[in-house]
């Protein structure tokens, strides 16, 4: 009981930070039929985010397949390290030494957006602010005192926050905002397919089913009619 | 062929039980909507164990490879994303469908004299499938999984002198570990399932000991020789039940109950494949956000739920502030409706012929359960708990309201045969 006290205690800063306000997300619009926008966000995944984030249940041939990439194309495009193909997507960060680094060990994302939600990320991405108060110099309006810095700093630029708490527009970047708003989109929209990389099929195959127990439904009727036809 | 087969019948009478149970088996023929939800539990067992062998061939029951082996089942597995959300979805759908089949034997006194046993037996199902449950959800080790199994085991606790030990005992470790896990998985995938199977083969012996009820809640067997005889039913029944009774009112399970049901099961699998295809979180209340973490005893999720299911009883738990009498609370509900055949002390079975306060009683009996399930998927709050303790009150209260008005209760005529 004493242990469980203790875990219990030593987690009221996590809790505190857990039930932190929820401000309204922006919708994301990606589309995961867009493989043009999937290849756009797996490379920029792979440039700007795979260094800390691991997607560790996801294959890199798989990836490929679903993307329409041939293996060898993708190992030699998309391959840094001299991995197999059939290898999971992950990095060489030892996970003790981030947390000291970080705060927190950075967490794997094949699984971010099911936790957190396209939008989230989308939105995440984009409302990172100055705040020197903060290791990195930066925080984030949807995940307060987060430990991650701006990453993506060099390309959106860097906004400010007032006191009612509204963003400036960022300043500093090489991309206009409309540029940086696709460059997340098309990122989000890979972090949703690894998620689930059979959601597409998923959904097709279940218009088939559907269709077919509606055929079975109407039949099943006719037939239950035909036998009760004598049941009085 | 045919003295093959009566080669088997004399050694074992395969015929003889399928006449018995199913081809010359008298069910009422005025069963309606709520008479498809047996055969739906059926099939939803069937459905979870059969995905549930498929998908032990690829799960790993440890603490260090159980999430990612879930995982691996979503991606590498051919269709296993298919047979976890099969799993998962039919998991819930087992709820949905055992609740209403017990609503069933609510409104149409199903429980009532002489059918206290057979109830007693879907108790035992209800109380083994919510063990089931409770097990299952801690198997892909994620983070709510993992919160929601120490909530309801530190609840063990809670009972004086040797409830830290049980606690203890039940985890088979200080904090729930793979231990936990490897146990679970044990009991989930052996040791339920098989009490389950042979549970639900009782309870359907049991049903055809003492005949179906029916919305009427009239009986279709009639003493011998009371009926006059072009009234009998004119179908062939098997001799132990047409030998001992006049049936009236009644046709045999088989064709005509197993072209209904087929009816019935491709009615519930459009709505079970929608979702399962469409929606397989089932809005967050299927699969829970948080699970798509892994299991980590140092962070909680923001708000610790049990899946829905669990919902009405959680909330009985929760209203009540001492926590030794809120789990004995909780477990009283369930206990409660075991005795039910008991606390009903009328004669008239169904809600058609029963008084007022009946039809009120059991309305708001049915309002508070729902109620209570809601407010168990939500945050504590005052106002919550406020209405969680009416409602309780309301779920409890309908056992003491029932006990008091049956006794002599202004029922309506039940008619001798059913004309509906």
């Amino acid at each position: 009981m004493k242990k469980l006290l203790i875990t219990l205690l030593a987690m009221v800063p996590v809790l505190a930070f857990a039930a932190g306000p929820s401000i309204p997300l922006d919708s994301a619009n990606n589309d995961l039929a867009d493989k043009e926008s999937l290849k756009r966000g797996f490379k920029s995944y792979i440039n700007y985010c795979l260094g800390c984030h691991e997607l560790q249940y996801q294959r890199y041939n798989r990836t490929f397949a679903d993307l329409g990439i041939s293996d060898e194309e993708g190992a030699a495009e998309w391959m840094y390290t001299g991995e197999k193909v059939g290898d999971h997507i992950k990095n060489t960060m030892p996970a003790k030494e981030a947390a000291k680094w970080f705060g927190a060990a950075p967490p794997d994302l094949t699984l971010e957006a099911r936790f957190r939600s396209p939008d989230w990320i989308y939105t995440y991405l984009r409302s990172f602010y100055v705040d020197e108060a903060r290791p990195f110099g930066v925080n984030n309006k949807v995940f307060k005192d987060v430990g991650m810095p701006h990453v993506l700093q060099n390309l959106q630029g860097i906004r400010t926050m007032d006191e009612n708490g509204v963003l400036s527009p960022a300043s500093g970047g090489t991309m206009t905002e409309q540029e940086y708003d696709a460059f997340v989109r098309d990122l989000t929209n890979f972090l949703e397919y690894v998620g689930e990389p059979n959601k597409l099929e998923r959904k097709n195959l279940g218009k088939w089913v559907i269709g077919f127990l509606f055929i079975l439904f109407i039949l099943s009727y006719f037939l239950k009619k035909e036998y009760w036809r004598d049941v009085h | 062929m045919n003295n093959f087969l009566a080669w088997i019948e004399q050694r074992l009478p395969v015929m003889e039980a399928m006449n018995k149970h199913v081809v010359q088996y008298p069910a009422p023929k005025n069963f309606n909507f709520w008479y498809f939800f047996g055969s739906l539990a059926m099939l939803v067992l069937v459905n979870q164990i059969l995905t549930g062998i498929w998908l032990t061939m690829n799960y790993e029951p440890s603490g260090d490879g159980a999430f990612a082996s879930i995982e691996y089942i979503m991606r590498d597995v051919d269709y296993g994303w298919l047979l976890r959300y099969m799993h998962s979805t039919g998991a819930s759908a087992f709820f949905v469908v055992v609740y209403l089949h017990m609503f069933r034997g609510l409104m149409y006194g199903s429980y009532q004299k002489p059918r206290e046993l057979l109830w007693i037996f879907g108790m035992l199902i209800f109380l083994v499938l919510m063990a089931e449950a409770f097990m299952g959800y801690l198997l892909p080790w994620g983070n709510m999984s993992y919160w929601g199994a120490q909530v309801i085991i530190s609840l063990f606790g809670a009972i004086p002198v040797v409830g830290e030990d049980l606690a203890t005992w039940i985890k088979g470790d200080y904090v729930i570990s793979g231990a936990t896990l490897n146990r679970f998985f044990a009991l989930h995938v052996i040791a339920l399932p098989l009490v389950l199977v042979i549970l639900v083969f009782l309870h359907i012996l049991a049903l055809h000991e003492v005949g179906s009820n029916n919305p009427e809640g009239t009986s279709i067997k009639k003493p011998k020789g009371s009926v006059k005889p072009e009234e009998i039913s004119k179908f062939k029944y098997h001799k132990q039940y047409s030998e001992k009774y006049d049936i009236v009112d009644a046709i045999p399970f088989h064709p005509y109950y197993t072209v209904k049901d087929i009816m019935g099961v491709a009615g519930f699998l459009i709505l079970f494949c929608w979702v399962m295809f469409f929606a397989p979180e089932g809005g967050g209340y299927f699969l829970e956000a948080p699970n798509f973490t892994p299991a980590n005893g140092l962070k909680t999720p923001e708000h610790i739920a049990p899946v829905w299911y669990f919902g009405p009883f959680y909330t009985i738990l929760r209203v009540i502030p001492d926590k030794l009498i809120g789990m004995i609370m909780m477990f009283a509900a369930i206990g409660v409706l075991f005795a039910l055949p008991w606390f009903d002390r009328g004669t008239v079975k169904s809600v058609r012929y029963r008084s007022k306060w009946h039809l009120l009683n059991l309305t708001q009996f049915a309002i508070c359960f729902i109620v209570l399930g809601i407010l168990g998927t939500m945050p504590a709050s005052d106002t919550a708990n406020l209405i969680g303790v009416i409602a309780s009150f309301g779920y409890f209260g309908f056992f003491v309201a029932i006990w008091f008005y049956s006794k002599n209760e202004n029922t309506k005529p039940v008619p001798e045969r059913i004309i509906k």
